[in-house]
């Protein structure tokens, strides 16, 4: 199919998945945001969570076809453009892009090793077995304590660190991402794309920092 | 030799129409056996290989540049002409014909004036066809403009850019037949010599100026369209690699080149800023409409910051002397004046050969904005060139070689005198006379590619076998030879000038003699300089690298070596010439107030020269011209 | 002033190239950037070497036949402006200028500064064109096109085809030049017919030809000498997406 194959397809597509997965980013947020209600947000949501029983491994499935479609094209994109520019100039100069597109295959890259560990940390559970769910003590409403296993994670400097460097990578990928599938999607005239530009690296810090935030506050011990 | 310019007799305003229902045509299915060569793929070139292309023969179509779309039509500013007549203000394909033969002061072919008036209709059908965004009004309309000789609005055009809309028509009707393969395109190729068999051109040897192989290729028609010779002048507005070379080779093949001395001479350009100039840059003179032209009265004011100078001060000498026509005056008496101007010490800027084209009156009219959104490419051009400001400070113009109206000698069917090659656009000399009007060049390429080859080359095909030489005669290998041998002894002589110090002394020389006023003694003294400087260029001319190699050296010498012998011509031509008309200006022959005075009793004829020899003076042939439709009369713009 | 230059010199295109230093003594600020070679090369020359190789004709910014990268930027550092309009005022005395070929994998250089742009050509002949004959066609005014639309349409069929939307890119993709001509034949109503067609083989002919893809970095609008928007690649992005919708034809 020429979606597929096109030069435009194959953009196309990396900007519809991509709006996928920071839709997706952005509901993992809220969710995340309610440890800062303490052990009654964030462990009745993720029992909201579990209680979804097959409904989540639909959505399980879907996450995963949507990142291989974005992982998948994101590599075979770079790989191709690396192969049709492939002398340097002595003297290299960017006019207007940025950094963030610049590195976009290498901040995905870093947001791929992190995801692999961001799911054996907290949902399979084996990186840490001392303070993983499973092994600690239910909590007062019998669920699974899953504020503790968080709060004990992030007083671990070095897993704040890993964090930190993952969601400042995935910053920089939605800085870029965010601002361009107005572009790609054909909606801009632009005029717009200057607003739309603007307001997208603005949504992107704020995801950074508010994910940032969250481990951060949770070292310092200003949430406890 | 008395030629005969073979146009169809009877009433002109049926010429056309009859001549299309008389000729013979080629069946169809036997188009695809001939194969046509274009050299060229301008406005002219690309038109006619497209169309060609299209009607079912094989094209093969050659230019210098690395693709046909940057073929110099592409630099044209202003517009083109068509009698539309959409803003009813008068317009007919009579009157576009009127003005078309009187601008170039009665020294055209009328028949073939009055075809390019009826097709130009055509031109615009086909090129709002083809996605040419023309200008538009709010209601979706097509915009007009006016422009010089003309008191109706009938240009068309996209901004300052009606060159390169047209010519990328052009290229896209050419890459649709290169992509159905009816055209086969080669780029970076030079065309150097005809091949002529027994008195009928039947191919070309070409340079390929990547390699530097010398290659042959057969054809059953050969077709030039290869733009003008004003870089004889060194400095013009022509593209760097625009040259006489093609044409001057069929010269010397034994094409007649018809009034070489008709050059014209292009009122608002951008002054010269010194002597490492290599080109000049024109600014279309569609700026004429709202520009107003002027100097100081006094010489003491050239100096001044011109806002110093009051308006009683100021001479806007076109307005003064041609009332009715003012700024927009035709460019041969345009230019001229600003000469005059500078000659009489009021230019101004460096150098003071400068006049001012100021637009203040109309920015206070209809308010800068309305202006930018007119011209506002050129006023940026302008201040990229010179730093100033136009808005804010009158723009500095100079005339400088632009287009020539002579060229090779051609027939009603567009025919050289050798049959199967035909010439097209600024390469031929036929129906701008001796002076060409504003934004008619576009007009004359794609009438002659899209509306009249097609058809004029039918009847000549109809009459000989296809196929009948290819490129293994005799004369085709000659010719190979004789090319590379001439490039062997470019790259031997090692002397001490490089081509383009040698081609700046022709082209100084030139325009001092041979430019927009000439005199006897100036044309004796450019006869014998010529020849000096040629033999200066073959002894002391230094061309590095090899011949089997993109060797740009080699090119532009190779090109010099033709400027040289047809500079001989040219000088000739206007010296034989003993009259004023259109773009050629003997200062023997004026009116006490300075106006050309035209010679139709001793002059009205088609100047045709043959080759003889290089250094030998041509051969003069003439062809009458006759008047039937249009009455001779003095040339006017008062 | 007097500059010092470094210039690709390359002899084919199989050889290796490599950056030469030539000095330039008395450049005056009013010769355009060409002339300044110019000046350079006659001196070249004389002292028996072979002159710097570069493209250019018309000199007066419209064929789009030059193509140099000036320290970095193609065209240089004048903003809209290509380099036969570049001017020696935007220089100082005892500058470095550092001049080299667009670099490309679909332009490969021929020699110095010379690169192969068929490319370009291949993708027009893709589509880029109405499939009108010569003749027999409607009146020009039987069409009316408002005028901001003759506007939009003229705004992309200014590009000049440089190829420096692609020597900026940090993918070598050619996508605003593809753009430009179909955004400016999908636009007017004479284009429309072919449009799905158009928009599909000139895409694919990017890819064929050896261009990278589009990853809107916008370093094409930034380096392109006429101004030409991004926004004509928002608007080929669009017509792609068209051709995915069904048509009331059913095709």
């Amino acid at each position: 199919m020429n979606l597929f194959k096109s030069t435009v397809g194959r953009k196309i597509l990396m900007a519809v998945t991509g709006l996928c997965l920071v839709g997706f980013i952005s509901v993992h947020l809220i969710g995340n945001l309610s440890v800062f209600a303490g052990p009654d947000g964030i462990n009745a949501y993720a029992e909201h969570l579990h209680a979804l029983g097959p409904l989540v491994w639909v959505f399980r499935l879907i996450m995963l076809g949507l990142f291989a479609v974005h992982i998948t094209f994101g590599v075979q994109l770079y790989l191709e453009n690396r192969a049709a520019t492939p002398d340097s100039y002595a003297v290299q100069k960017s006019l207007v892009t940025t950094f963030s597109a610049k590195t976009m295959v290498f901040t995905g890259l870093i947001i791929l090793a992190f995801l692999l560990y961001h799911l054996l940390h907290f949902t399979v559970q084996i990186t840490n077995p001392d303070i993983s769910a499973h092994n600690l003590a239910l909590d007062a409403a019998n669920r699974l304590d899953v504020f503790t296993m968080v709060t004990k994670s992030f007083h671990n400097a070095f897993i704040v660190l890993v964090y930190i460097v993952a969601m400042v990578a995935l910053t920089l990928h939605i800085f870029h991402g965010i601002s361009s599938w107005v572009q790609t999607l054909g909606w801009s005239t632009g005029t717009s794309q200057d607003k739309v530009t603007a307001i997208g690296k603005l949504v992107a810090i704020a995801y950074g920092l508010a994910y940032i935030a969250i481990p951060l506050l949770l070292l310092a011990r200003i949430v406890k | 030799m008395i030629l005969d310019g073979k146009a169809p007799t009877g009433p002109v305003e049926q010429s056309w129409d009859n001549y299309r229902f008389d000729q013979k045509l080629v069946n169809p299915s036997n188009k695809r056996k001939y194969k046509i060569l274009v050299v060229g793929s301008g406005l002219a070139g690309g038109a006619g290989a497209a169309s060609l292309g299209e009607l079912g023969y094989n094209v093969d179509c050659f230019c210098y540049q690395d693709s046909p779309r940057r073929a110099h039509s592409i630099g044209a500013q202003g517009g083109i002409n068509a009698a539309k007549n959409y803003p009813s203000d008068g317009d007919s394909v009579y009157r576009l014909f009127y003005d078309t033969v009187k601008g170039g002061d009665f020294r055209s072919r009328e028949a073939d004036v009055w075809r390019l008036a009826q097709v130009s209709n055509n031109i615009i059908d086909q090129c709002v066809a083809q996605g040419v965004p023309f200008a538009r009004d709010y209601a979706g309309y097509l915009d007009n403009r006016s422009f010089g000789g003309a008191q109706v609005s009938r240009t068309f055009y996209a901004r300052g850019q009606t060159g390169q809309q047209l010519l990328l028509g052009a290229y896209s009707a050419l890459s649709r037949q290169i992509k159905n393969k009816t055209v086969t395109m080669h780029p970076r190729t030079e065309m150097l010599d005809l091949v002529v068999v027994d008195g009928v051109a039947k191919g070309i040897t070409v340079r390929n100026l990547m390699t530097g192989e010398i290659e042959s290729h057969w054809g059953d028609a050969v077709i030039l369209a290869t733009g003008g010779y004003v870089n004889v002048f060194y400095l013009s507005t022509n593209a760097m690699g625009s040259s006489v070379t093609a044409i001057w080779k069929a010269a010397k093949k034994g094409a007649y080149m018809a009034n070489p001395c008709y050059t014209q001479i292009h009122p608002t350009c951008i002054p010269v800023h010194g002597d490492a100039q290599s080109k000049l840059t024109l600014m279309s003179e569609s700026l004429r409409n709202d520009g107003r032209i002027w100097v100081p009265k006094n010489a003491a004011d050239c100096e001044k910051h011109p806002s110093e100078i009051p308006d009683d001060a100021r001479d806007y000498y076109l307005e003064r002397k041609y009332p009715s026509f003012g700024n927009l005056a035709p460019r041969d008496i345009s230019s001229r004046s600003a000469k005059e101007a500078c000659d009489a010490d009021l230019g101004v800027g460096p150098g003071k050969r400068g006049v001012y084209l100021d637009f203040k009156d109309a920015i206070d009219r209809v308010s800068e904005n309305t202006i930018a959104e007119r011209y506002g490419n050129l006023f940026d051009m302008y201040e990229k060139i010179t730093d100033e400001n136009g808005y804010e400070r009158p723009m500095r113009i100079y005339p400088a070689p632009h287009y020539n109206m002579g060229g090779l000698w051609v027939d009603y069917e567009c025919q050289s005198n050798i049959p199967g090659l035909f010439v097209l656009g600024e390469a031929n000399f036929s129906v701008h006379g001796a002076n060409r009007l504003g934004a008619s060049a576009l007009m004359q390429g794609l009438a002659d590619g899209y509306f009249v080859i097609p058809y004029t080359i039918a009847p000549y095909l109809a009459s000989i076998t296809p196929g009948a030489v290819k490129e293994d005669h005799s004369e085709f290998k000659k010719s190979v030879e004789d090319i590379e041998a001439q490039n062997n002894k470019l790259l031997s002589i090692n002397g001490k000038k490089t081509v383009s110090e040698l081609h700046k002394e022709l082209g100084t020389m030139m325009w001092e003699n041979v430019g927009m006023a000439r005199s006897d003694a100036s044309l004796k003294d450019a006869l014998k300089r010529i020849p000096e400087i040629r033999d200066e260029f073959w002894n002391n001319v230094k061309v590095t690298g090899e011949s089997k190699d993109l060797n740009q050296q080699l090119e532009n010498a190779g090109r010099l070596a033709d400027f040289l012998e047809f500079a001989e011509v040219m000088a000739e031509d206007a010296l034989n010439r003993e009259e004023s008309c259109g773009g050629h200006f003997r200062t023997e022959h004026q009116t006490d107030d300075g106006e050309a005075m035209r010679d139709d009793e001793n002059f009205s004829y088609v100047a045709a020269w043959e080759f003889k020899g290089v250094g030998v003076k041509p051969e003069l042939h003439k062809e009458p011209l006759k008047f039937e439709r249009v009455k001779l009369a003095v040339r006017s713009y008062k | 002033m007097d500059l010092t230059l470094h210039v690709w010199r390359q002899k084919g295109p199989q050889d290796k190239g490599k950056l030469e230093t030539y000095p330039a003594k008395g450049i005056s600020s009013d010769m355009s950037f060409l002339e300044m070679l110019d000046e350079v090369n006659d001196g070249l020359i004389k002292s028996g070497q072979e002159p710097i190789a570069f493209d250019h004709d018309c000199r007066e910014g419209i064929c789009g036949m030059c193509s140099q990268v000036i320290n970095g930027r193609p065209h240089g550092k004048q903003e809209g402006t290509t380099v036969c309009q570049l001017h020696m005022r935007q220089y100082n005395d005892g500058d470095e200028i550092f001049i080299e070929p667009w670099r490309a994998k679909a332009f490969p250089v021929q020699k110095d500064l010379i690169v192969d742009r068929t490319s370009l050509d291949v993708i027009m002949q893709a589509g880029g064109y109405v499939s009108c004959h010569t003749g027999g066609v409607d009146d020009a005014n039987a069409l009316l096109i408002p005028k901001p639309t003759a506007d939009y349409a003229m705004d992309a069929a200014e590009c000049i085809g440089c190829g420096a939307c692609i020597a900026a890119c940090p993918n070598s993709s050619a996508m605003l030049f593809t753009s430009a001509k179909v955004a400016q034949l999908a636009a007017l109503p004479q284009g429309k017919p072919e449009a799905r067609k158009r928009v599909l083989a000139m895409t694919q002919a990017i890819l064929d030809e050896g261009f990278g893809n589009c990853t809107n970095h916008y370093e094409c609008e930034a380096a392109c000498p006429k101004g030409i928007s991004v926004k004509f690649i928002a608007k080929l992005n669009r017509e792609y997406l068209k051709t995915m919708m069904p048509t009331s034809t059913g095709a």
